[in-house]
């Protein structure tokens, strides 16, 4: 199924879970912040939030800044 | 006595804040920190890289237990987009103090203060700890005091213009009338900005690209702990007045015949 992953477009694996999709995507979960359509998934919940088609995900992290 | 700055109850011995922005590398953002003798660091939000996931982390360099992290909203022109930022970095669970600033204008990057004051009060209501970027504007000062932001943070001069305090008199305005820490934030170019924001009486000062700019960053980052320090010891101490004529140090009575 197609979902937007921080503005683009993926095509990911059926019934993929949060959690799943980091770990399909090699990101250490400890280190992110994941929105799921506008709202935010806490990081307890990521194994339980199953995504859909068409969903909007934005995953972020702390970078250098002043 | 030991000379802390405190912020929202929390008491600091350093009274320096710097970014973590534009150095070369995380070896060089870590080393310029430790030399700087910072304890509370600015980071920002940003979309990670899908493509290349396995990149180092910041915080792999920057211990949150060791450092107060406090992620700012950078890049953000409204209060909604601040407020979702600062909802984001909340969840990455390094506390609830955020630096807030609404950008106005992307060529002088001054604060959009209406909309400043509209992400100020969401936030307040949810319990963050709001330390708002502004311009050198007492009444923007006083209005985000009064809504319950744990700091002011006037900006010397423009973000990474290094032009120093460029309205002293407004500052000191600020300083009168502020009962909550005045942290002077962007400006400042070089260790003696530094030290004139201390000796004028602020708080504290935060910086970035005064330090990860310089041509030595590091030792750069050691010049602007001494430069602080020093314009704190100095407020303290209380400077002489200045006066037009000279004052003899040496004694008048006994001078050879």
């Amino acid at each position: 199924m197609n979902i937007h992953i921080n503005g683009e477009k993926r095509e990911i694996t059926d019934g993929l879970s949060v959690a799943g999709l980091l770990e399909e995507l090699q990101i250490r979960p400890g280190r992110v912040v994941v929105e799921l359509n506008h709202t935010i998934v806490a990081r307890e919940s990521h194994g339980s939030t199953l995504l859909k088609e068409g969903d909007s995900l934005e995953i972020v992290h702390f970078v250098g800044g002043g | 006595m030991e000379d802390l700055l405190k912020l929202a109850g929390v008491s600091y011995r350093s009274r320096l804040i710097v970014g973590t922005g534009k150095y070369h590398s995380f070896e060089e953002t870590k080393h310029a920190i430790e030399v700087s003798g910072a304890e509370i660091v600015t980071v920002a939000v940003r979309r990670v890289n899908i493509t290349d996931p396995n990149k180092e982390n910041l915080l792999d360099y920057l211990d949150p237990k060791k450092y107060t992290i406090l992620p700012n909203t950078a890049g953000c022109y409204t209060a909604e987009d601040a407020v979702r930022t600062c909802r984001l970095a909340r969840e990455a669970g390094v506390g609830k103090m955020v630096k807030l600033e609404v950008i106005g204008d992307d060529k002088t990057l001054f604060p959009d203060i209406p909309a400043t004051l509209e992400a100020a009060k969401v936030l307040v209501e949810e319990g963050f700890v709001v330390l708002p970027y502004i311009n050198d504007d007492p009444i923007a000062a006083k209005k985000l005091e009064d809504m319950g932001c744990a700091a002011v943070m006037p900006l010397a001069a423009p973000i990474g213009s290094g032009l120093g305090i460029r309205n002293p008199y407004n500052i000191r305005i600020i300083l009168e009338q502020a009962k909550v820490p005045v942290i002077v934030d962007a400006g400042v170019g070089t260790a003696s900005d530094a030290a004139i924001a201390m000796e004028m009486g602020c708080d504290g000062v935060l910086m970035n690209t005064a330090i990860a700019g310089a041509k030595d960053p590091i030792l750069m980052a050691e010049a602007m702990r001494l430069g602080i320090e020093a314009g704190r010891k100095a407020f303290l101490a209380g400077r002489i007045a200045k006066k037009l004529y000279a004052t003899a140090s040496s004694p008048l009575e006994g001078i050879l015949a």
